[in-house]
């Protein structure tokens, strides 16, 4: 046996890679639901002639969040006013959200939802009698009026595990498969030379051969999705691969544009989404679809008790929504749990055997009752193999039975993301629309509109999906809905800067030698150790990941102190992330492999100091549940009903956090 | 719950251009070792058990192990995917089985109509491709 000071994967790296040099008009970043959407929407737009072109650090057909394909699409407005879903949101995230954004993502989503029927998404339907029918049995489609099966106000059942390859192939069509570039990791978007806050390009590599990709572009969409593993997870072992948002979401998306100064929103917000303990199963269609109820360790339904109603109380008027905030909901978990009173328990029991007692009473014989039970448990088990097939993994290890027993929930990890339950992001302009309010301020940070719909505070630098800030609740369908509204802006963003001639700052070679710096530390340095991994001159990315995640996890409100900071542990956590950041630098990497992981934990350690520069700065507990600072511990209305956005400035490298306000275009009373 | 590859099965996509599970893992999880020919999961602990290796790998070779550090023994899901539906079969540590079927798809591969050469109306509204008129907030 050879000693381990060798690099570990298939593909080496060398000290001097190839470069490879583009010149585009339009540089699509990612290649998730937004970028998917940008890419089907682009070519309507473009003149003849335009370059267009899409980089993914996967592979389009199961990339992004979608990759592994979804049960429900959460957002469809169908027959409800877009009014009443900007409510819904605007609540859900505690008030501070951007009505303009959340409005015009549900003017534009259904059209998403249709064609994606119409590519061959199966989507439920009811059956004249109200019984659900899946995708595939003959039925009108959503465009021709058929009834979708709603399991709440805004959510639509599918059969989706083919999703993300079908929202895939069109958007590959449209633009032309020589211009979707797989397996290019973008890790920074470069400035012009001349022209003051715009955009010029990219750099990436090649996570396959020894490639570094240089743009030129004159308007780029950067959609790379959220930031996971940034806090230590539940399962620190093989299963902190089991996150509940893809994994390889890296804080690419906030980091890339924050570096070249886009102003950033809210990004003190994160979620920590209650879900089937471990294997981290989606909750949704167990409570909207089947009705299932949580049951602390009491066995009492706690939800509906005096004591919580109280509670509730606290949070006005949030707290007096039908459906709890998502916070909220997870703030009286953690009061069960806190208080001793857990485990809690989703009944899936009691909630598919009452289904069964309905149909006996009503007389149902029991050969149908036989067929409806084999429905109903293939409905279940369908929600986990569509999206979360680990979780049905592990009911299979536990040998669970969900009419039989209950099963564990917990609220995870905290995630950041901006198209879910959350709404950390980059701050954008809205449509160019008078409705969307105007602000007496000369500068973009205090503005709801500057021109081009989604466009950062830099200019010709667009994002979507979980980029765009303080406007969640978008989810798959919203995300690509986006992704297409910021793609039509792109060209005419192009169209009115035509003369514009994009030149970086930087050569190829230098740019080169940034990308590439971890090989070459990892090259001259493997000889001072018998071991690759343990070095005194280099740390490894997987190390690395690990103190980035026990110090959010310990200072910055983590599962380790039940989401709880303060002012005092924020500072430990900035301490430590400036040793991070500088010890980034140290990161070396023998393969390609691990230069894509060194370029990610780069990314999730800038995302996370945003994080909590921002709680650091909000001095209040916006979102209970999500988490809590113990010095200023309530919902402080009369001084925090404002947006936080921050900016680095690239010059100065110095961040600049700030209050701004918070406009509400839909009436307030009443609130919903 | 990573991936891991049957050695007996796999025959590395014969040394083609595209190694199957290597073309589709979100994550750049699963390499071709050339010297063998056989693929393997190079980061299980980063493995998000999204299956799309064990979807699309065209000998069957790649199954699931549960994670180490949570799920017992003994179980095992493992999807058949065709054209239009796929089948599940969930055993389970006791032996027992279910198998599920469910649709993937209503169309054919390759028959999404993106609607190439269509182009839309002006470039100055906010209607995408397909709209016509959009609303605006009523207070």
């Amino acid at each position: 046996m050879a000693l381990p000071n060798k690099p570990k994967g298939e593909l080496k790296a060398v000290v001097n890679p190839e470069v490879v040099e583009h010149d585009v008009d339009i540089l699509i970043i990612g290649g998730g639901m937004a970028a998917c959407g940008a890419a089907f929407e682009v070519k309507k737009w473009a003149p003849e002639g335009m370059k267009v072109v899409l980089v993914d650090k996967a592979s389009l057909q199961r990339s992004g969040a979608v990759a592994q394909g979804l049960s429900a699409i959460n957002t469809y407005i169908g027959e409800n006013p877009i009014e009443s879903y900007v409510k819904m949101v605007r609540n859900d995230l505690m008030g501070v959200v951007r009505e303009d954004l959340i409005y015009d993502c549900g003017r534009h989503v259904d059209e998403s939802v249709k064609l994606f029927e119409e590519w061959g998404l199966p989507v439920w339907k009811k059956d004249a009698n109200g019984e659900n029918l899946d995708g595939a049995k003959p039925a009108k489609t959503l465009r021709e009026g058929g009834v979708p099966v709603r399991t709440g106000k805004w959510q639509i059942m599918i059969n989706g595990e083919s999703y993300k390859c079908i929202v895939a192939e069109p958007a590959a069509t449209a633009l032309g498969a020589e211009n979707i570039l797989e397996r290019i990791f973008i890790v920074k978007l470069l400035l012009d030379k001349n022209k003051a806050n715009q955009i010029a390009g990219a750099v990436g590599f090649s996570t396959r051969e020894n490639k570094v990709h240089v743009f030129r572009c004159k308007a780029a969409l950067v959609a790379c999705g959220g930031a996971v593993n940034i806090f230590r997870p539940r399962s620190t072992g093989e299963g902190k691969g089991r996150a509940w948002y893809p994994v390889w979401n890296a804080g690419s998306t906030y980091t890339m544009c924050a570096q070249v100064g886009a102003t950033l929103t809210m990004m003190e917000n994160r979620f920590t989404p209650a879900r089937f303990k471990d294997g981290y199963g989606p909750v949704g269609a167990w409570f909207l679809l089947f009705k299932a109820k949580v049951q602390n360790g009491l066995g009492e339904f706690y939800a509906n008790s005096a004591s919580v109603k109280d509670e509730l109380a606290k949070f006005m008027p949030y707290g007096a929504s039908p459906v709890t905030p998502t916070c909220l909901r997870n703030h009286l978990m953690i009061n069960e749990m806190r208080e001793g009173r857990g485990p809690l328990y989703m009944a899936t029991d009691v909630a598919l055997n009452a289904f069964l007692d309905d149909r006996k009473a009503a007389g149902m014989n029991d050969k149908d009752l036989k067929k409806f039970w084999k429905h109903l448990e293939s409905e279940a088990w369908e929600d986990f193999l569509d999206m979360s097939v680990g979780q049905a993994g592990l009911w299979a290890g536990m040998n669970v039975e969900p009419e039989k027993v209950g099963s564990e929930i917990m609220p995870t990890e905290p995630y950041m993301l901006g198209s879910h339950s959350g709404c950390c992001g980059i701050w954008t302009s809205g449509p160019n629309e008078d409705w969307v309010p105007t602000i007496n301020n000369p500068s973009r940070v205090h503005q709801y509109k500057w021109g081009y719909n989604r466009m950062t505070t830099v200019d010709g630098l667009f994002t979507a999906g979980d980029g765009v800030g303080a406007s969640g609740h978008k989810f798959s369908s919203g995300s690509h809905a986006e992704g297409r509204i910021a793609a039509k802006q792109m060209v005419k963003f192009c169209r009115d800067n035509a003369s514009y001639k994009p030149e970086l700052k930087q050569t190829a070679q230098e740019l080169a030698a940034e990308i590439y710096a971890p090989v070459k530390l990892y090259t001259e340095n493997v000889g001072l150790s018998t071991a690759a991994d343990v070095n005194p001159a280099y740390c490894k990315p997987a190390g690395l990941m690990m103190r980035l995640m026990k110090a959010t996890d310990e200072y910055g409100g983590g599962v380790a102190t039940y989401y709880m900071t303060s002012g005092k542990l924020l500072n430990i956590c900035m301490d430590l992330l400036k040793l991070l950041r500088e010890d980034s630098e140290k990161m070396a990497a023998g393969d390609l492999h691990e230069l894509l992981r060194c370029w990610e934990n780069y990314h999730r350690i800038w995302c996370v100091e945003a994080h909590i520069r921002h709680i650091e700065f909000r001095k209040e507990s916006r979102y209970p549940g999500f988490y809590y600072r113990s010095d200023f511990p309530t919902v402080d209305d009369q001084n925090w009903k404002c947006f936080v956005n921050s900016t680095y400035n690239p010059d100065t490298k110095e961040w600049k956090c700030e209050k701004v306000e918070c406009v509400n275009i839909l009436a307030t009373e009443p609130w919903l | 719950m990573p991936s891991y590859v049957d050695p007996s099965k796999c025959d590395g996509c014969k040394g083609g251009d595209k190694t199957a599970c290597m073309y589709i893992c979100p994550n750049d999880l699963m390499v071709l070792n050339v010297e063998e020919m056989r693929a393997y999961n190079q980061e299980p602990d980063a493995c998000w058990e999204c299956y799309s290796c064990v979807k699309i790998c065209p000998q069957g070779a790649i199954f699931v192990r549960g994670y180490d550090d949570f799920v017992p023994m003994g179980g095992q899901v493992h999807p058949m995917r065709s054209s239009n539906d796929i089948m599940w079969t969930v055993k389970f540590r006791n032996g027992n089985l279910k198998r599920f079927k469910f649709p993937i798809r209503t169309t054919a591969e390759g028959a999404a109509n993106a609607y190439v050469g269509q182009k839309g109306a002006s470039l100055d509204d906010e209607c995408l491709l397909l709209e016509t008129a959009l609303p605006t907030p009523k207070k």
